[in-house]
């Protein structure tokens, strides 16, 4: 890498001393990049064995890696912590600005440990860290608010990013997520919870600091590359156009996207949430995360009357994608897109996340359809699919938590099946809720081996759909593409690239940009760190008691056929155990592995 | 020529523009752009493009006292960068807020009208045009 350039200096705050230092780490940015590289060994450092997630001792590690400031879509920021949603590794990426706020502010990475006694936020600009008093905005349930306020107290418009959370990061949620720019999220495994345990209620950061590089020429015809591909290869086209919501009706074609809890993998008011649908009723505007010039952001804006007065609307801005739709909207049968809007934008303005917090409603409701819990339990609500007047009243019972009931759904779905029933249809792998795809038995077999049991870690239900539908493939060989991709993925995360970038991004590409930025290696080389990477968050998982010897199956993906039909249970072990296998036997030194 | 923008609606707010001026000067970040976009309350309600807008009596050279900043042929400024001092009063002049400032050096940062950034815009919010008489000028 290269000398001059900051992205070594990690800035370490403590929240319970309210001080803060710079430590220079080349040793861990020249070895592991950035991104999800250098923060797993920053973790390893900070978080002790078996800690409480919400403790004052589990450190929030937000990175970003050598290409980030450089080139086009390396616009993301990696957050690593551990998760008070599953107990163990919690990795959330967000986009919105946070990666070149925190880039040119001068750092490659943040990390912040212990707690406050009293409510603050933090402002980093230039670098220079200021805690702010957050006392008036704590309590204040609104994502969107509390935005706002932060906006008008802070320098540096158009340069910042504000991430905060909502009520349900107050609350502890163990889904709740961290927004940043009103509509990006650190959405997954509970980073939300971790701010509002620090009390925290949110960090804006600024700068805009050069980057240096190596060589001019060579520099601006690689970013072009890039650029050009990402703005007019048909491969990107789906991101500018409709957005992530474009792959809602071709999956229900197929037959992949779960419907009613998963009870069906096709439903029948598709073309209403559809993206196509969305985009000529209700897109209102179109963003972009700073530095990609692609803009999948897709906004609706929703006009509504006041009942109570004549001539007075209110025109609500509401952002939408693929994973919402199927969680808050197929998965719950809600067709109606106002509805559906509604709904998101309830979850948006608590700041819960979206794809726990649909599968955990959908749960909820085929519990109560199937008599395992009653109104007794629920306090009155009579959950039925499709009602979604009724879903934002849950929403905001969630967030109150006025009874047991409540109170359990706020810790997932796995903790509420176990104590009510129902577990055979509770979705979740390893704790987290599932993400919408019904495709086949690489989906699932990802969640549950991904290092973060989400669909993004090694993109299972991709192999489903492009090779299982083709052929029959031995565990064995399912095992290796899986992980293939799982560690690939690795670097990209490293870097910090956005995995819709992903196309783009070939080895080839990634090592012409290195260069630049003042790495030197072989694709050999550069796909090892890919592997040691994921084995070293392996390593991590392990340590805090997950197992492939000791998991579980929802019994609901095998009775209900996906895109390729029935999923043979037997075979799904099979390809688990050549996983298992798989990354254990690479590891020279066993021990690490053994459970505690 | 000058930059201008064409239709603000249209901006997405990827600051691609402001990353092409840097790159221009061969480096990457954003300390030396003198371009920028933000939202105008809320990325919800979209964006605004500051950038100089060329104007043909500039405030920014008037208020300089080291004559570092003079009017450029057909509108906006040059910036001798050896004779800035980098008072700042150029800055405070251009109450559109176009004048930028490197952070690093302490001196200004302006537009030279090269329309880089614009090849860069993937909404075609930013053009490149003739400006002034040349405008008006009958096409040869």
């Amino acid at each position: 890498m290269l000398q001059k350039d900051n992205l070594i200096n990690i800035l370490y705050i403590d929240l319970s001393q309210k001080k803060y230092w710079i430590e220079k780490r080349s040793d861990l940015f020249e070895k592991y990049l950035g991104g999800v590289g250098v923060a797993i060994q920053i973790l390893k450092e900070e978080c002790s064995v078996g800690i409480d997630p919400l403790a004052p001792e589990n450190p929030i590690i937000l990175a970003v890696g050598p290409l980030t400031g450089l080139f086009p879509l390396a616009s993301k920021t990696v957050a690593l912590f551990k998760s008070p949603h599953t107990g163990n590794l919690g990795e959330s990426h967000c986009g919105g600005r946070s990666a070149i706020a925190l880039r040119l502010t001068g750092y490659g990475a943040i990390v912040i440990k212990g707690a406050s006694t009293s409510p603050i936020y933090l402002a980093i600009h230039n670098g220079q860290v200021y805690f702010r008093d957050a006392s008036a905005l704590w309590g204040m349930t609104s994502s969107y608010t509390v935005g706002r306020i932060i906006r008008q107290n802070e320098p540096a418009t158009g340069l910042r990013t504000i991430m905060r959370i909502g009520g349900a990061g107050e609350k502890l949620i163990s889904y709740a997520g961290v927004t940043t720019e009103t509509y990006r999220h650190f959405g997954r495994l509970g980073l939300g919870a971790v701010f509002g345990s620090k009390k925290l209620k949110g960090i804006v950061i600024s700068g805009k600091h050069s980057i240096p590089l190596l060589d001019k020429q060579q520099y601006r015809k690689i970013y072009d590359h890039i650029y050009k591909e990402a703005v007019s290869s048909p491969v990107m086209k789906k991101y500018h156009d409709l957005g992530t919501a474009e792959n809602t009706s071709p999956l229900n074609e197929l037959g992949g996207l779960p419907t009613r809890n998963l009870q069906t993998a096709r439903f029948e008011g598709v073309k209403n949430i559809s993206g196509e649908n969305l985009a000529e009723g209700y897109l209102g505007r179109r963003l972009a995360c700073a530095h990609c010039p692609v803009g999948c952001i897709h906004i609706a804006a929703l006009r509504e009357p006041y009942e109570d007065e004549l001539y007075f609307y209110k025109t609500s801005m509401i952002s939408y994608d693929y994973e919402p739709i199927y969680a808050l909207g197929s998965m719950l049968g809600i067709a109606k897109p106002e509805g559906l809007l509604k709904l998101i934008d309830q979850i948006e303005k608590v700041g819960l996340d979206a794809m726990s917090t649909g599968v955990i409603l959908a749960w909820a409701t085929e519990a109560q359809e199937k008599k395992i819990i009653s109104e007794k339990e629920t306090g009155g609500i009579q959950f039925s699919w499709g009602d979604y007047i009724t879903y934002i009243k849950a929403v905001q019972f969630i967030l109150e938590q006025p009874n047991q009931f409540f109170k359990d759904l706020s810790q997932g779905v796995e903790y509420a099946a176990q104590k009510y029933g129902g577990y055979e249809f509770a979705l979740s792998f390893s704790g987290n809720e599932m993400a919408g795809y019904h495709t086949g038995p690489a989906a699932h077999i990802g969640f549950l081996v991904g290092t973060r049991h989400s669909h993004l870690d090694n993109a299972g239900y991709s192999i489903d759909q492009k090779v299982l539908t083709q052929q029959r493939v031995k565990p064995e060989a399912l095992a290796k593409m899986i992980l293939e991709e799982e560690y690939w993925r690795q670097i990209l995360s490293s870097l910090v690239i956005c995995f819709f970038a992903r196309g783009i991004y070939t080895p080839e590409v990634c090592l012409e940009a290195l260069h630049n930025a003042g790495y030197d290696l072989s694709k050999e080389e550069l796909i090892n760190k890919g592997k040691e990477i994921h084995l070293e968050k392996y390593r991590f998982k392990v340590q805090e008691g997950f197992s492939l010897d000791n998991y579980r199956l929802p019994e609901r993906i095998f009775d209900t056929p996906s895109l390729i039909g029935k999923i043979e249970k037997d075979y799904l072990k099979k390809v688990i155990e050549a996983v298992k296998s798989e990354i254990f036997s690479e590891q020279k030194d066993k021990k690490n592995f053994e459970l505690k | 020529m000058r930059l201008t923008v064409k239709d603000s609606e249209k901006c997405v707010g990827c600051q691609s523009c402001m990353f092409a001026c840097s790159r221009l000067k061969g480096e990457g970040g954003l300390a030396r752009s003198s371009i920028q976009v933000m939202s105008i309350g809320g990325m919800e309600r979209g964006f605004t493009v500051i950038v100089c807008r060329a104007c043909p009596d500039p405030p920014c050279a008037r208020v300089c006292p080291t004559e570092a900043l003079t009017p450029r042929e057909g509108g906006g400024v040059e910036l001798d960068i050896a004779k800035c001092i980098g008072c700042g009063y150029c800055k405070n002049a251009c109450i559109i807020g176009a004048i930028f400032w490197d952070e690093e050096i302490n001196k200004p940062v302006v537009c030279r009208h090269c329309g880089y950034c614009a090849k860069y815009c993937p909404h075609e919010v930013l053009k490149l045009e003739e400006w002034g008489e040349k405008k008006n000028a009958p096409k040869r």
